[in-house]
């Protein structure tokens, strides 16, 4: 990756869509502190991080949840690695998650009795769990079907809104991106740098098949592809 | 679980092969020392039903032992390999190299070291089991989703917080999976223990039997063997399904 000069913005949805070899996972370790940069910084509130943030909350494209956890075992993890105790003002504020997202009723419930949907909403509390500055998304809802996917868009929007969190989405869903972001910052690969960082001002919830919708959408599309595509 | 309503066929298959067994010996004539009936057998194991027992449960012992060393020497070994690069490299051939000597060729050395009674023979069980256990307790040990793993990270989680709450943990299904293929080769390491060399056991029953020509008692003592054999897998299955319910590990 090269020339990566961006802020973001508290509070704010953006998205980060690129074609394939872009250095999207370079750049979510870089985010966390799991990586230092070889040149320049990465600044959070103003300070430079050197070291894993642990106030991030991160979702990956699977759910990755522990097995052998009941589901409010597995959303209270991040508070067991970060406080050593969970104490019941913890039980509630992860309740209060499950239920935010539709899943009151299954704390009991085990990873394997969910579906990919629910698993997926799980991992998205556990990101949530510990009050993190901002979430970390890596293409969350890629392994989910198109329908799931749209219901899961707008669980997060309000979710987004109710939580009041700084969210990073990283996807290859133009219109995924379109449909949730503030901002949608484009990339191109080879190396990865800022093609050009598109402001999405229109009110939500937005309309896919709207004309402002599409022209954002191919504006995008053509963006990306000026750059190398791949297989 | 299986239900006891699925065993009904497997169990008619036996008894229909022992019905023909029967009749087979009856019809051709065979002697005794030969192939006994099954009837026979089942009159001598009755006969000798005290003997039979006494001998199972030093059998019994010499394998419990043995296999609940393998299971702590196992997983120690494990552990180590995964925590350690230095030790990965060094032990990890060493123990696959030692897999390929026949470990019950040792078994006469064993005898030399330790004499004929039960430590001879557990720790022919110990060198005989341990090998599934490490493999598959490094397997499950290591076998933790990178993103997991960088979750974790970006946590500031410490290797002592992700050994318990995540690497341990997942490694169940693994280390319960080598501890069923472990228990039956440890009832067979048991067995060419005491063929080498016993005071008591099975194996010494099986010898003793066949040098005069006891083919009853021989098949008696396989008999018990089997069964015995039979149970310790079962309940080994039974453990695995309670201890680790959310995978199966073959």
């Amino acid at each position: 990756m090269n020339n990566l000069n961006f802020s973001v913005y508290n509070g704010e949805f953006l998205s980060l869509v690129g074609p394939s070899g872009c250095g999207k996972s370079t750049f979510i370790k870089l985010t966390c502190g799991l990586l230092r940069p070889t040149s320049g910084q990465i600044l959070l509130n103003g300070d430079p991080i050197t070291e894993p943030i642990k106030d991030v909350g991160i979702a990956f494209q699977a759910p990755i949840l522990l097995e052998w956890r009941s589901v409010i075992e597995n959303v209270l993890l991040p508070i067991e690695i970060i406080e050593g105790k969970v104490g019941r003002h913890h039980r509630e504020h992860a309740q209060k998650l499950l239920t935010l997202v539709g899943l009151s009723g299954f704390e009991d419930a085990y990873p394997r009795e969910l579906s990919g949907g629910m698993q997926q909403r799980v991992s998205i509390c556990r990101a949530l769990v510990h009050n993190p500055y901002f979430l970390l998304m890596d293409e969350p809802f890629g392994a989910l079907d198109s329908m799931t996917r749209d219901r899961m868009n707008k669980g997060l929007l309000r979710i987004w809104e109710e939580a009041k969190k700084t969210i990073i989405f990283i996807t290859h869903n133009i219109s995924e991106a379109v449909f949730l972001s503030d901002r949608v910052v484009v990339l191109t690969a080879r190396p990865g740098t800022v093609r050009e960082i598109v402001t999405i001002d229109s009110p939500r919830p937005r309309d896919p098949a709207g004309s402002d919708f599409r022209n954002i959408e191919s504006h995008i599309r053509d963006l990306i592809g000026e750059g190398t595509w791949e297989w | 679980m299986k239900t006891l309503v699925e065993y009904q066929w497997p169990t008619l298959a036996v008894v229909v092969a022992l019905a023909i067994w029967e009749t087979v010996v009856v019809v051709f004539g065979i002697h005794e020392i030969i192939l006994p009936k099954p009837s026979t057998i089942l009159t001598v194991m009755i006969a000798e039903r005290a003997l039979l027992i006494r001998n199972m449960w030093v059998t019994l012992y010499e394998i419990l032992i043995g296999f609940g060393l393998s299971v702590v020497v196992g997983i120690g070994l494990a552990i180590a390999i995964v925590h350690s690069k230095i030790l990965e490299k060094t032990l990890y051939p060493l123990i696959v190299a030692f897999q390929n000597v026949p470990r019950v060729a040792i078994g006469p050395l064993l005898v030399i070291w330790l004499g004929s009674g039960i430590s001879s023979k557990s720790i022919l069980v110990l060198l005989v089991c341990f090998f599934p256990i490490v493999v598959n307790a490094a397997t499950g040990l290591a076998d933790v989703p990178q993103e997991m793993l960088d979750l974790l990270h970006a946590l500031r989680a410490s290797r002592r917080q992700i050994f318990w709450k995540v690497r341990l943990p997942n490694a169940f299904p693994y280390i319960l999976g080598g501890m069923k293929i472990s228990i039956t080769l440890a009832v067979i390491g048991a067995i060419i223990g005491e063929f080498i060399a016993a005071e008591k056991g099975l194996g010494l029953i099986i010898m003793v039997s066949t040098a005069s020509f006891n083919t009853p008692l021989v098949m008696g003592s396989i008999a018990v063997l089997v069964i015995m054999g039979g149970a310790l897998f079962a309940l080994m299955s039974f453990l695995a399904d309670v201890l680790a319910p959310w995978r199966k590990v073959s």
